[in-house]
Parts: structure tokens; sequence; C-alpha cells
């Protein structure tokens, strides 16, 4: 059955507007030192201790490529399903910055390492195809931080040089919420490849927005502003609403939209031009003359194909038809590399389907609440696992199952023995539980009239007090089958 | 032992290693020289006491095995060396001292030298008279008021007036073999990726290279077999099979086939030049070689295309110019206003022409006619070279298209300064190592100089043919010490 | 080919270097004569030959990603012209 078509408009008077969005992705490439110069890359560190004479710019120093950065762009390339450029060129793009400390950034312009790919999102009406124009390598600038000094700008150059790959999609993007999956799935896919760990609040992954908008049905593109440097989902969300209507406002006022750089204000959720830095177009790019044309050869790039992991797209069919997981549950499960991961640590010496449900229900709501990733899980893989042996084993109920979990979310414990400490074993045996059942029928005769009068409501009532009296440790399908026959 | 410093570079290796001098006595006698020749203006920085540590160092526990043992020697002041001040001529860097040495220097500290002092050039090695430096004109010791050529001036006047016994210049269209051609001297600019740049203030990334300056060719193959090595710090570096140049020396050079370029005839050469050049085919003759007619049809494109290509990347490279890590910076109202005062006041004229002429050339609507094109030229020149090496060894014709002019002279007609590069640029352009020797002297007494042009990576068979023709031509350099009272 | 003031103080901002009135004229006048004696280049043809980027017929040399230039901070901040020990400070930028 196909899914109606959801779609993201902007009505005015009589008018339907379409947003079309591009992202320029810029993601740190995990490495230890910077992709021209031998310094670190760490976050987090103390002002100007991770620069080398190269980054900081001084006479005469010069740029020697990082191997690994070149393999991590190769293979990012390859899960973007991207074509790998044998030849590609490093280019100087000049332009006068205090976190710029050469005057230029080297970066790649006519002959980007990596060409056309594509990206497929999971969309709730679909799965939708968002082109990917090409990938390459730049410098990342330093860090201008305006407020420790009223006259004074401090900069710090310990980002100087490290290693970006900025990722160009095709104008593909038509709403906050593809922008949303789009933006998680490239950092899946990156953290699934080990090529960037996505983290935004460290500013390892942030994005220049695209925006333009056209009326429903046209084929041609619109006047398109350039929001800078958005370094959460959420704000790129909101900017993108913000300014496809200040652009539709324009246009139905009979104005233009002028082609513009902007900024996004968290502060008061508006977009707004970037003060006219002049010229601060005319980047003058041209091959930097310190560095060879970069060849790679067929056997370099098919090594890195071998290293190339499950990517969650081929996990989410493996988990379907191997684990028998619905669409839903696998996109959940191959999010994210840790956590398909530890499911398949779980589902390999426990039931699939429980699993599921404990890992997407009970873990992840506990995980939010300290909000801890599933990598600081304090439940492990392997007892979240004994759990659930315990439970499908019929030695504790599910709901007493709930309790021990809490207590191993405070500290990661063998689930049998917290069983066995607060002896929670649940009452399977048959004779046990008849004679309890006894007693509590006994000790109600006139409810039991009762309920074999009609009153079939208070078989509750029966299984509750069977629970109470046996410190709800009597297993539940046993107690409904023999209260049955009892009654 | 007197007059230590008339002696060649490899009189004083051999002295040194047989015990007869003293690098004390050798580093003394340099040091007293050069304080008598202040006139010149050849150093912006001295470094006599130091010095005389080192060779007293030296002297207390002498490595002999070395191939430049105690030998004092002073550099152009466009190599950064380590804790001595560096500043290009420029005063941007009046005040730079760096933390770290250049991989040319540091192979020639490596094999037993000493540095004595820093060598005045042109602003950023931008100049052809040594006439842009913030420090000052530096005279050349033929005459008084001549210019030594340029950009490594400095280094030229030192070596022809012996103040120090060879040193290191850098050529980015002639700067060392145009200088060593107005001083009488020997200059040898390598093959592009011979010698690494790293440490070496940045001009022309494409263009760059530093060379030996000496006093004839035996010293210059010495310091060359020194300086030339692969280094990882440098993309642009080459690793291939350096010969021993000194040792493998030889003057026969029977059978080279020496090409002479039809097209190096350019109008208006005075006859001087071209007589020299005819006496110089005749010396090659002479030694053996054969000598055959080339054309490099795309000569006259290449001064045009080095005007577009080195201000290009000389604009790119001398961007981190700003005052914010290190250097001049003047006081500005806000950033931009502190980048603008601090590069137009540390920046002298030419640099500044430079500049602008290479971020025009690079700029947006501008980039294909000029830079791209200047690129696509340099191709067809590179290719002409391709082609005469497929019958010649080596190519022959004139450095300069005449002798050393008076200080000012040109100073206001930049075109007309560009011209003394004319026969120079094309081999910085193709990358080819190209060495100039002093072959005659010109109506007025001033040197002139012959240029051997190679195969890239060849080195060794032009300083043989030098080394032949050197011979031949017995040239003596007319120096007076005028400026000596 | 003429070069006018407008874009002698177009280029000088692109190139962070002030310009005065005389200072611009002569610019001009330099750059023009510069230009005219560069403008040989338009007597070839060249659609049809590949620009040359390096000399050096050699392709990049890739290095192992170590970590070898550690904590500087002294080196790199020592010849700053502002006084800090931790930072480069400069004026602020006008937004």
């Amino acid at each position: 059955m196909s899914k109606e078509k959801l779609e993201y408009l902007i009505n005015r008077n009589d008018n339907q507007y379409e947003v079309v969005i591009g992202l320029e992705v810029h993601a740190q490439v995990l490495s230890q030192s910077k992709l021209f110069s031998t310094s670190a890359t760490k976050f987090g560190a103390e002002p100007n201790t991770q620069v080398s004479l190269v980054d900081a710019a001084f006479p005469g120093m010069l740029p020697v490529i990082n191997e690994f950065c070149v393999k991590q762009a190769i293979k990012t390339g390859i899960g973007l399903k991207a074509k790998i450029n044998k030849r590609s060129v490093f280019d100087r793009k000049n332009y006068f910055y205090a976190d710029l400390p050469q005057g230029y950034q080297i970066s790649q312009f006519k002959d980007p390492i990596v060409g056309e790919g594509k990206v497929i999102l999971d969309m709730p009406d679909g799965q939708k195809e968002v082109g990917i124009e090409r990938l390459h390598l730049e410098q990342d600038a330093g860090k201008s931080i305006h407020d420790l000094d009223p006259k004074n700008t401090f900069v710090d150059l310990n980002r100087s040089g490290v290693a970006l790959m900025e990722i160009v999609s095709k104008p593909d993007l038509r709403s906050p919420e593809e922008v949303n999956a789009y933006i998680k799935k490239l950092r899946s896919i990156m953290r699934y490849l080990g090529t960037c760990d996505g983290n935004m609040q460290e500013g390892s992954l942030r994005a220049d927005v695209n925006v333009s908008v056209r009326k429903k049905g046209s084929k041609d593109f619109g006047t398109r502003c350039e929001i800078k440097n958005v370094n959460s989902i959420k704000f790129m969300q909101m900017a993108i609403e913000y300014e496809a209507n200040r652009q539709v406002d324009l246009i139905e006022d009979g104005q233009t939209v002028d082609q513009e750089t902007r900024l996004f204000d968290t502060k008061k959720n508006e977009t707004r031009s970037m003060r006219s830095k002049e010229d601060a177009h005319d980047y003058r790019y041209f091959p930097d003359p310190d560095l060879l044309p970069l060849e790679v050869s067929d056997e370099f790039i098919d090594q890195l194909q071998l290293e190339i992991p499950e990517l969650p797209d081929e996990k989410k069919k493996r988990f379907i038809d191997q684990f028998k997981l619905t669409p839903y549950e696998a996109n959940i499960m191959v999010s994210d590399i840790e956590t398909s991961n530890y499911f398949e640590d779980v589902v390999k010496k426990s039931d699939v389907k429980l699993a599921t449900n404990w890992i997407i229900g009970e873990l992840f709501a506990a995980l939010n609440e300290k909000n801890l990733e599933i990598t600081d899980s304090p439940i492990s893989a392997g007892n979240l696992s004994k759990l659930i042996n315990l439970i499908k084993d019929g030695t504790i109920s599910g709901k007493i199952a709930k309790t021990v979990f809490e207590q191993m979310m405070e500290g990661d414990k063998d689930p049998k023995k917290i069983v066995e400490e607060k002896g929670l074993k649940q009452e399977s045996d048959p004779k046990a539980l008849e004679a309890l059942i006894d007693k509590v029928i006994d000790s109600n005769r006139d409810k039991a009239t009762e309920y074999k009068s009609g009153k079939v409501k208070l078989f509750g009532f029966f299984v509750g007090q069977v629970m109470k009296v046996s410190g709800g440790k009597a297993n539940p399908q046993l107690v409904n089958e023999i209260l049955k026959k009892k009654l | 032992m007197s007059d230590i410093t008339k002696q060649t570079l490899s009189e004083l290796v051999n002295n040194i290693k047989e015990k007869k001098l003293s690098s004390s006595e050798i580093t003394q006698a340099f040091v007293d020289r050069s304080e008598k020749s202040k006139e010149l203006n050849t150093y912006i920085t001295e470094d006599f006491s130091n010095a005389l540590d080192k060779a007293k160092k030296f002297d207390d526990n002498p490595k002999l095995d070395l191939k430049l043992p105690g030998i004092p020697m002073a550099v152009k002041d466009l190599f950064c060396t380590a804790n001595v001040r560096t500043t290009a001529g420029s005063k941007i860097l009046n005040n730079f001292v760096p933390t770290y040495e250049s991989t040319v220097t540091q192979n020639i500290w490596n094999e037993g030298a000493i540095l004595i002092g820093k060598l005045n050039c042109d602003e950023f090695a931008m100049g052809s008279s040594n006439e842009t430096s913030f420090f000052g004109n530096v005279q050349n010791p033929i005459d008084k008021n001549l210019v030594p050529g340029g950009s490594s001036g400095g280094s030229s006047s030192a070596v022809a007036a012996q103040l120090t016994p060879i040193t290191i210049g850098t050529d980015t269209g002639g700067s060392i073999r145009q200088p060593a051609s107005f001083t009488g001297t020997v200059g040898l600019k390598p093959t592009y990726g011979s010698c690494s740049r790293y440490g070496i203030v940045a001009f022309a990334s494409s263009l760059d290279q530093a060379g030996p300056m000496a006093q004839n060719v035996q010293d210059c193959a010495l310091l060359q077999e020194v300086i030339s090595s692969y280094d990882q710090k440098d993309s642009t570096s080459i690793d291939f099979k350096r010969n021993l140049y000194s040792k493998e020396l030889t003057k026969d050079i029977k059978g080279k086939k020496i090409g002479i370029p039809k097209e190096y005839r350019v109008d208006g050469m005075p006859k001087e030049i071209d007589d020299l050049w005819q006496k110089g085919i005749e010396y090659a003759k002479d030694c053996g070689a054969e000598i055959i007619d080339i054309s490099l049809p795309h000569t006259n494109y290449a001064l045009p295309t080095y005007y577009i290509v080195a201000p290009a990347e000389a604009s790119s490279n001398l961007a981190r110019y700003d005052g914010v890590k290190y250097g001049f910076r003047a006081d500005g109202e806000n950033l931009i206003d502190m980048y603008e005062k601090t590069r137009s006041e540390g920046f002298g004229a030419e640099v500044q022409r430079r500049i602008m002429i290479g971020t025009y050339v690079l700029s947006s609507g501008y980039y294909d006619a000029y830079y791209l094109k200047a690129q696509k030229v340099r191709k067809l020149i590179k290719n002409d070279f391709d082609e005469a090496y497929k019958k010649v060894d080596a190519i022959l014709t004139p450095s300069t298209p005449s002798s050393a002019f008076k200080i000012g002279e040109k100073t206001n007609d930049p075109v007309s300064m560009y011209l003394n590069d004319i026969f120079t640029v094309p081999v910085n352009l193709a990358g080819l190592p190209g060495i100039s020797i002093p072959a005659g002297h010109d109506s007025k007494g001033y040197p002139l100089g012959l240029q051997i042009i190679g195969k890239a990576f060849d080195e060794q068979n032009i300083l043989n043919i030098a080394y032949a023709m050197e011979e031949k031509i017995n040239f003596k350099n007319k120096i007076t010490d005028w400026w000596i009272k | 080919m003429s070069i006018d003031l407008k874009t002698i103080k177009h280029i000088s901002k692109l190139s962070r270097i002030s310009v005065d009135e005389k200072k611009a004229e002569k610019l001009a006048s330099d750059l023009n004569s510069i230009f005219d004696f560069i403008e040989k280049l338009n007597e070839l043809k060249t659609e049809n030959v590949e620009p040359l980027t390096s000399v050096a017929e050699t392709t990049l040399k890739l290095r192992p990603d170590e970590v070898k230039s550690k904590n500087l901070r002294e080196q790199i901040i020592k010849n700053s012209p502002k006084d800090n020990e931790d930072y480069f400070v400069v004026p602020k930028v006008i937004e």
C-alpha cells in the first residue's frame, strides 16, 4: 500500500509555495593529526596548545597531506555510493580573517576527491533519494572569541587545519523533516564508517543551509539564500521555516529575493543578513602550488572498500530478513551503529522479539531519562540478554523483570544474582500455586459463588489476591490456568 | 697564512682538514673583512660574536670528515635561521626571530659550517637590483654605486667581495644567476624540487629554488652537494638520486651537444652580449662539445607569463603577513583597518605592486584571461625545452642583457627592471637547472655572464660544462677593495 | 586594457592594502604599463593546451597520521605583537 505523499508547503493568499533546500555539511574527519600538519585534533584542549608552525602560517612553512584523512574521505564517498575521483586537486581559497592564519584556506574547488552519490531517506510516506553533488577535503579554521574583551577578539588556532569533509547535497530536500532525516542519515553513515563522530555540540558536524522557494509545480529555481554555520538540527529546521516564509512574504509583496549570505540568530529565531563583507565572495581560487595533484590507485580504493563495514541500509535489510523485524523496528535499530551492535549482541543469546521490545521500549526510555547514550548504558548487552532469558524460561514474570531492570540500571549487575538476592523468582510450581489458590478461594467463598453465578469480572479480583498473597511472585499464566479450573 | 679571505672554499676546506688553518682563524678573517666592508651594506644581521664562539667550539672538537668543517658562511636573509633574526629584507619582518631552521641551512650546519650573518636582498625576493630592501641598497664591489643585481644582491656582493667564502641565495626568475653575472661570480639555480623549500620565506612557490653562489664552479658543486636533499616536509621536494656533484665534477665534456636557441638573440641586444655569447660558443667547441642550433619558439612569452604567475602566487603567499601572529603590526581601529595599515606600512612599493598584480590576475572575471592563460603558455615553454632536449644535452645563452647598471637607474621603470630577467625566467618556468658563470667584461670593465641550462635533475652535466668552460675562459674578477679605507 | 582607479580601489580592498588617491594613481599608472607588457600573451592560441600547475612531475606523497607537534604554544605565541600568553589578540571585526 503506497502512502500518501506528505508535502511541506507554504500557503499565502491563493498561492502555494514549495521550499527547495540544499545542504553543505561540514564534517570533521576523525584522525589523530590534522590534514596538512602534524598537530593533534582532540576537542577541548587548552587554547593554542594544538597548533604547529604550519597551522600558524609561519614564514617558510609548507603543507604535507595526511594519508589517513584521504582514506576517511574516500570511505565516506563509498558510504555515499559516490564516484571516487582518482585524481583531485587542492586549491587555495583566499580571504582574510583573524582565525585564518595563512590568509587562505586549502580546499578543493574544481576537482574534488569524491563526485556524485546519493543518500536514501526513510520518510513516513516512503523512501526518498537525496542526491549528493560532491565531497571534498578542506582545512577547518581557528576560533575567534569575541566576548572575552570589549575591544579585542581573541583567537585560538587549535581547530585551524583540522580536516573537514564538505558534503554538498543536490537541492533535493523539500522540508525541515527531510533535512532532519538527511542529517541523521549522513551522521549515521559516517559514524558507522568511523570517519566522523557527528557530534554537533562539539562542532564536528555543522551545515550551511541553502533555501529558496518557488510556486508549487514550477520547475525553475528561485533565488537562494545561504544560512551559514548552523550547528544543530533543530536550528536548521527553525532557520528553514523562518527563511522560507520570509522569502514568500517578499515575493507576495512584489519584491525580489536578494541572493545573500545570512546567519541564524538563535535568540530571536530569525535569519538576518550578514554585514556584507564587501568582496568576501571573490576567493580567487587557484591550485595550491605547494601541493601536487592527489592521485589514488584502484588498489588503494579497493583496499578501502574491504574496510567498509555493513552500512545502515544493508543492515536494515538484513535485520528485516534475518530477525524478522518490522521496517519501523529495523530503522530504529540501525540508526546508530552502537545500537545495532548492542542489539546483535543481545539477540546472540536471547529471544529476538523480547530483545526488540526491551531495547526499544524499556532501555531507550531509561537511557533518555538519564541522558545517556547506549555506549554508556549501565546494562551491558550480556546482562540484558540474561534478563530476557529469565523471562523466557519462566523464572520471572515480565512485571518482575521491570523491577530487576530498574536495579540493573543502577549498576550493571547480573540479573540472576538480583533475582536470587531479592528472592524474586516467580512461583511456578503448580502444587504450590494450587495450595495458594485454594487458600484464596477459601477466604473468599462468597465472591467465588458470585463469580460462578456470572460475575466474570471478579476473576481479576482473584488473580490480584493470589498475586498479593504470593508477594507478586506467582506465575501469572499458571495462576490463570489453575484459577479457571478451580472456579 | 696571509689573505685567508682570498682563498676559495675548496682551499679553505682543504686547509682545515690538513690542520693548516683553524676555524677560529678563518672565521676571524671573514669577520674582520666584513667589519671593514659595511659600506657595501651586504649584511642585514651580523652574528659575528656567536660565530666566533662556534668556531672556537669547533676547534676544541673538530670534525674534519664533514664537508664544510668549521667554514664560516653568511646566507641570504630569506632562509629562516633559528634564533637569528630573519627579515626577508622587509619592514614587516623586521623583528622576526624564527624558532626553527630551514632544511637547506640545516644541511649546511650539519656539515660543520658556521653562520656569520644574514645577507641583504630585495624585499621578499622581489627585485633585480637589491634596491627594494627595507634595509637599503647593496653596493656591487665591482664599482661604486653599481647595483649587485637581485634579489640575492647581498649574497652576490658578499661573495664577490670575499666577505664570506660562499653563500646560498634563492632564484625565482633569475635572482641567483643575474646577480652572479653582475658581480663576476658563479650562481646555480638547481632543478625545481632539488632543494627543499621548507623554512624559506616563500615568494612564488612553483618557481622558488635555493642555490649556491660561489667564486668558482668547484666550490659551487660542493655546496650543491650539501644543500640538495629530499625533504618530506616539502610536498614539492623530489626524491631522486643526487650525484656527489663535486666528486663527480669533470672537465671532460667531449661529445656533449650544446644548443644555441635563436630566440635568445633578442631585438636590440647589445653587441657586447652577442659577442660574449659567440665567444662562449667557441670555448664550448674548444672543450669538445658539439654546437647545435635549436629553437625555443615561446621564449618571448616567458617574461609576461612570469609576471602573471609569480605575482599571483606571491599575492597568496604574502597574505599571512597580517600583523596577527608575528612581525610588524600597525594600530587599527578594527580588524580590517589593522590589516590595511599593517600591510601598507609594512610592505614596500614593489611588493605592494606585485601583490596588486597578483590579486588582480586571480580575481573573478580575470582568472581565465590571465592566470589560466599564463599556466598554459608555461606548458608551451616547458614543451619547447622538452623538444630541444631530444636533440641536445644542454643549452648555452647569455645570463643577462647587460652588465650591472647604476643604482637608481631603473627604479622608476618597473618594466625596464623586469627585462633584466629575460634570459633567466624561462628556466624557472620550466623547472630546469641553470648556472651562470662569469665569461668576460663589457667596455666599462664590468663582468658579464654566460648561462648553461640543463635537463631536469642533470645538474652534474651543466656543472661539468661550466667547469670545463671556466678553465678556458680564465676569468679574473677585478675587485679593488675601493670601499675599504 | 585599462586599469582605472575604481579597479585599484577594489583590488586594494581584496588584498587588504590601503591606498590614498595619490598612491592609487601611481599604482594605476604602473599596473597599466605592466599589463600592456603582459598583453603580449594574447598573441598565442591556447585553447587546446593543458595548464601546467607544477613542473614537479610527480604526485602528492602521503604522510602517516601521527601527532608530532606537541604543545608549541610558547613558541607559537611568543612572536605575536600583543602580550597574551594563551591567545592571539586582534582588534574586533565590525559586524
